[in-house]
């Protein structure tokens, strides 16, 4: 995994480099630019092999779940970046040393640059595009935190944010795109999506695809229109200009499209799209440039446009314009990068970058002016320098371009023009720069030439610019060749690097530009003039308007829908379950089914009447809490009474007993509550609640009409017929509660439990004040337990206990079980708390109610449990049938043990949650109005 | 008879959802419980209407379906004990702001101008 090593070192750099700050400038220099150098050696083995054609891949798996896996790969196109990388790496690592001031955080600056060196070889060397999109985004981060280094100053932190926010959303729609290839293709590793052009391109999902990737491509690379956070983000301090910002990471897009170049490219839309992107961002970049004084900005928007001009040889499609592409790359990221760092040591040794200030320097560092000139030169495509071979094979591929009719001309037109531009501003950059006249009051004055170890990167890349300039073949021809191959995917047209092809069609273009840059420049004031009558837009100021703009929205929106009103969710609540469930249901129809109707006998429909009557008394009188309180019981009655009617007498039980402790829950907090609700509402929102609610309720009937007259089939069967033979009951319902569904059942009162101990918990420390009177204020009774029910209810617990074990040991077999008779017990337990008051029961039930409920759930689970012991699945039953004199026989089964966990359960929870609210109040008021004690 | 059922479920679930979009939390509480009792006949109708039947074997010639029984016997306990924990909440609302409104501060504004109306509403 030597190639997961490469891209680890300088991550692992990161960690370790900071330590060395301590120790000065030099040693962390030092220090930081070791990863670079084992990458380089760790590299170098590989040549073999890549010249021969071949490519690198080392595979681990990660989450092969989502195709993501730990792949690497090196190719020529892979190394060659890499190169660059690591390469520039060490220049800009030594030229920091004398950059940054001795003051600054050079730990953090050097943690950072290593960290976005590793991101930028993961981009580079990642054979899986899910991997590859974690490096790419790691660089958008990167680059925010290097561009605010000196957090201190406004604008660095505001062209953070613009880079951030305009990488990270074409980040986003890159991995979109990403995402559509890995469906097209079914995989996310290189070789399979490299080797699937053809069926990515003829997918009906390719147009969308392609434009999400350039999305992603256009924004990292600082295409037209999202170009405009490049030359903010150079308030960084300059390496990191020189590097991020135009060496590498804006690199990034142009290696994207490079890298998808077999998959995506070959199509009209690729043509289209990209390289009349890459003509604008061309065009626009190069006349901007002219205009800017600030000799930073200047660069940037030079950058531009020869990220422009990359792109739109990528875009043509040609085989010999990828080459160009590629070879440009190179050229541009040495010669640009060394005139960053020219302007860097300028801005350090004047205190300015001004161009309107800072003229003749020549006088004052002859050394770097040549070096800058050197550089400008080979920017503006002089011969005998990089630049100038690889504009050349641009003129040629800009004239091959054959666009129908008169567009023929466009791309040779719009090349030299652009050409002029670049021969302009780089005079500009020369001839102001170092001549023209004297310094103006610079803020260090005299300037001087930098310390001799801050030259040396640009001499190196000065030096790279002359040798590829002279020797083209010679010093770049073989990395170009395996880099070509491998973006093109094997085949490489016929093409000569050489100094000069003889004089053709391209050499005069670049004649063109030539006079014609000159002659723009000695007429300079003209242009400026002009230009001057434009108002300048100030992106920053736009682009922070519209996020301005764009966060009081979202604001707006927010609190529209969250207004902090539980009353208004739960109404967005119904609206929201009432319009997601609408769709579905009428395309079903609410049409009555085909069953007939069964006939209305009259109890029933007496029965239903009431029911109707009382839901809807207890709206009417919901005001008065009690009476639309004992309204409310009524309904639960009745529903008890449908439970019987309809078969279902385990229902009508659990109903009837849960309706009593409802009820006397719902009194008890009455007596804490205010009896009445005043109105608080306007009658259009109460109108308009009567809508939602009507509408629901008819939705509601409608839907149980259709359901009920379907015929309809069900798994109840297998139940019925296993209920005996396999559960050994013939009550099916409670069969199905302990034993086929038991897990369901250890499920439900397990959240009985939690509700109950919540109860518990919440109430443990609340205190509230008992009202002195009721609300008629009148006092409340001298006598809160009046013996007539203290008597009566007394012998009637054992009674009720005697019940609810006769009901739980018939349970299995007839209506019953468990939960019921917890409820009844729990019923009468409740009535000994109102009539003898919760001092008087608690000092007669020792065992805290939370005891027994976490007794009860421990019952059911190891009932589950115990049948591991006997081999066989969480929860099976056993049972047998045992005999006793006077009982006969009967039947003896697991399940029972199992239901008399959950008949603990519900007593406990059940008592737990009444005790709790009964004993609220605060133990002052206890004295003057003992009423408490009860409760009621 | 099944017209009739139906009714009565639409009923309970007018009723609940009505007094659940209520203001103050005894409302929403006897609104939620009428919404239970809805939402369970609903659940235990999909067995359909079955009379003098049984869920017991040799009870009874016609055996209902036991399902969904089952289902609405939990349904009707876990219901409770929701009902229990929400009353809970509501006075510890009660007790931590004063006031029993959900949204745990009386609107102020329009406390005062409907105070005028109470006689109209009741």
């Amino acid at each position: 995994m030597s190639l997961a090593l490469v891209v680890m070192l300088p991550f692992m750099g990161a960690v370790i480099a900071p330590q060395f700050a301590q120790a000065g400038r030099t040693a962390i220099a030092i220090a930081s630019s070791v990863p670079s150098l084992v990458a380089l050696m760790t590299l170098f083995p590989y040549w073999e092999r890549l010249a021969g054609g071949n490519a690198v891949i080392q595979h681990v798996e990660w989450l092969p779940q989502i195709g993501l896996s730990l792949s690497f790969r090196l190719d020529g196109l892979a190394l060659l970046f890499a190169l660059l990388i690591l390469v520039i790496g060490i220049l800009i690592i030594l030229y920091a040393r004398y950059y940054l001031k001795k003051h600054e955080n050079v730990g953090k600056f050097y943690s950072l640059l290593l960290l976005f060196q590793g991101a930028m070889l993961g981009i580079v060397l990642s054979n899986n595009l899910l991997l590859m999109l974690v490096f790419w985004e790691l660089t958008s981060v990167v680059s925010f935190l290097l561009i605010s280094f000196w957090n201190h100053k406004q604008d660095a932190r505001r062209g953070a944010r613009m880079a951030l926010a305009i990488t990270g959303g074409g980040g986003l729609a890159l991995m979109a795109g990403v995402l559509l290839i890995g469906q097209i293709v079914g995989s996310y590793e290189l070789e399979v999506v490299l080797a699937a052009g053809d069926q990515i391109r003829a997918h009906a999902l390719y147009p969308i695809t392609l434009a999400l990737i350039l999305v992603g491509a256009f924004t990292k690379s600082a295409q037209f229109p999202f170009h405009f956070w490049l030359p903010h983000a150079m308030q960084a301090p300059t390496p990191v200009s020189a590097y991020l910002h135009s060496a590498t990471m804006v690199k990034a897009g142009i290696f994207l499209m490079a890298r998808l170049y077999p998959a995506l490219a070959g199509t009209e839309q690729w043509f289209y799209m990209v390289s009349f992107t890459g003509m604008i961002t061309l065009l626009i970049g190069a006349y901007v440039a002219m205009f800017k004084h600030d000799l930073k900005g200047l660069l940037a928007h030079s950058t531009v446009s020869h990220l422009g001009l990359i792109t739109l040889l990528f875009g043509m499609g040609t085989k010999l314009a990828a080459v160009a592409a590629v070879f440009h790359v190179v050229n541009h990221a040495t010669f640009k990068a060394s005139l960053f760092m020219a302007a860097g040591i300028i801005d350090h040794e004047t205190g300015t970058r001004d161009m309107r200030r800072i003229n003749g320097l020549w006088r004052y560092m002859p050394h770097t002016a040549t070096l800058a000139m050197v550089a400008a030169a080979s920017m503006a495509g002089v011969p005998l320098l990089n630049g100038f071979i690889s504009k050349e094979m641009f003129f040629a591929e800009a004239l091959e371009l054959n666009l129908p009719g008169i567009w023929a001309y466009l791309p040779p037109l719009v090349a030299t023009l652009a050409g002029i531009f670049a021969v302009a501003y780089s005079a500009r950059f020369i001839h102001d720069v170092f001549f023209n006249g004297q310094p103006k009051n610079l803020p260090v004055f005299p300037p001087h030439e930098p310390p001799r170890y801050m030259k040396i990167p640009v001499e190196i890349l000065v030096f790279a610019c002359l040798a590829v300039g002279m020797f083209p073949a010679f010093s770049v021809g073989p990395l170009l060749f395996i880099a070509a191959s491998a973006t093109l995917g094997g085949e490489v047209p016929d093409y000569t690097l050489a100094v000069a092809h003889g004089f053709n069609l391209p050499l005069l273009m670049s004649f063109a530009a030539f006079s014609g840059g000159l002659v723009m420049y000695s007429q300079r004031q003209r242009f400026f003039d002009f230009h001057e009558r434009f108002k300048e837009i100030d992106e920053k100021a736009v682009f922070e308007s519209v996020v301005t703009w764009v966060g009081n929205l979202s604001e707006r929106v927010t609190n529209k829908l969250e207004n902090g009103s539980l009353q208004r969710y739960a109404l967005l609540l119904f609206l929201t379950a009432f319009t997601v469930t609408l769709w579905p249901l009428t395309e079903l129809g609410f049409s009555i089914g085909s069953n007939e109707l069964s006939p209305v006998d009259y109890p029933s429909a007496l029965g239903a009447l009431v029911l109707i009557g009382a839901a809807i008394g207890t709206v009417v009188m919901h005001r008065q809490r009690l009476t639309s309180l004992i309204l409310l019981s009524v309904v639960g009655l009745l529903v008890a009474v449908a439970f019987a009617t309809f078969s279902a007498p385990d229902l009508a039980l659990t109903q009837l007993s849960v309706e009593v402790v409802t009820i006397i829950l719902l009194v008890l907090s009455l007596f804490y509550l205010p009896a009445q609700t005043p109105v608080e509402t306007t009658a259009f929102t109460r109108w308009r609640d009567v809508g939602i609610a009507l509408a629901a309720g008819i939705g509601m009937t409608l839907v149980t009409l259709a359901l009920l007259t379907r015929p309809f089939s069900s798994i109840s069967e297998f139940f019925l017929e296993n209920s005996k033979p396999g559960g050994g009951g013939t009550n099916v319902v409670n069969v199905i509660l302990v034993d086929f569904r038991g897990f369901d059942t250890l499920g439900e009162i397990t959240v009985l439990a939690i509700a109950a101990l919540g109860i518990y918990s919440m109430m443990k420390y609340t205190k509230l004040q008992a009202p002195a009177t009721d609300r008629l204020g009148n006092p409340w009774s001298k006598d809160p337990h009046p013996t007539m029910l203290m008597q009566i209810s007394r012998p009637l617990l054992p009674l009720a206990l005697m019940v609810s074990v006769f009901i739980f040991l018939r349970g299995h077999n007839l209506p019953g079980g468990g939960f019921i008779a917890g409820l009844i017990t729990a019923v009468a337990l409740i009535s000994q708390y109102i009539a003898s008051g919760v001092d008087w029961s608690e000092q007669r039930v020792k065992t805290p109610y939370q005891i027994v409920v976490a007794l009860g759930v421990a019952i059911a689970t190891l009932t589950g449990v115990g049948s591991y012991a006997f081999g066989y699945p969480f929860l099976t039953s056993w049972f047998t049938y045992a005999s006793l004199p006077v009982i006969g026989k009967f039947e003896l089964a697991t399940a029972m043990i199992f239901d008399l966990g959950v008949y603990l359960t519900v007593v406990g929870a059940t008592l737990l949650a009444l005790t709790s609210l009964g004993k609220l109040s605060d133990p002052s008021t206890k004295v003057s109005a003992s009423h408490n004690e009860g409760g009621v | 008879m099944e017209l009739v059922f139906a009714l009565a479920i639409g009923t309970l679930t007018s009723t609940g959802i009505y007094l659940m979009l209520r203001a103050r939390t005894f409302p929403v509480v006897l609104g939620l419980t009428l919404l239970s009792y809805g939402v369970n006949l609903f659940l235990f109708s999909t067995g359909r209407l079955v009379r003098d039947g049984q869920p017991i074997i040799g009870g009874a010639d016609i055996y209902s379906d036991p399902l969904p029984q089952a289902l609405v016997l939990t349904a009707i306990v876990i219901g409770f004990a929701m009902t229990a924990f929400l009353v809970t909440l509501a006075l510890r609302s009660h007790a931590d702001t004063g006031v029993d409104h959900v949204d745990g501060a009386e609107q102020s504004s329009t406390t005062k101008e409907s105070s005028g109306r109470e006689e109209a509403d009741q």
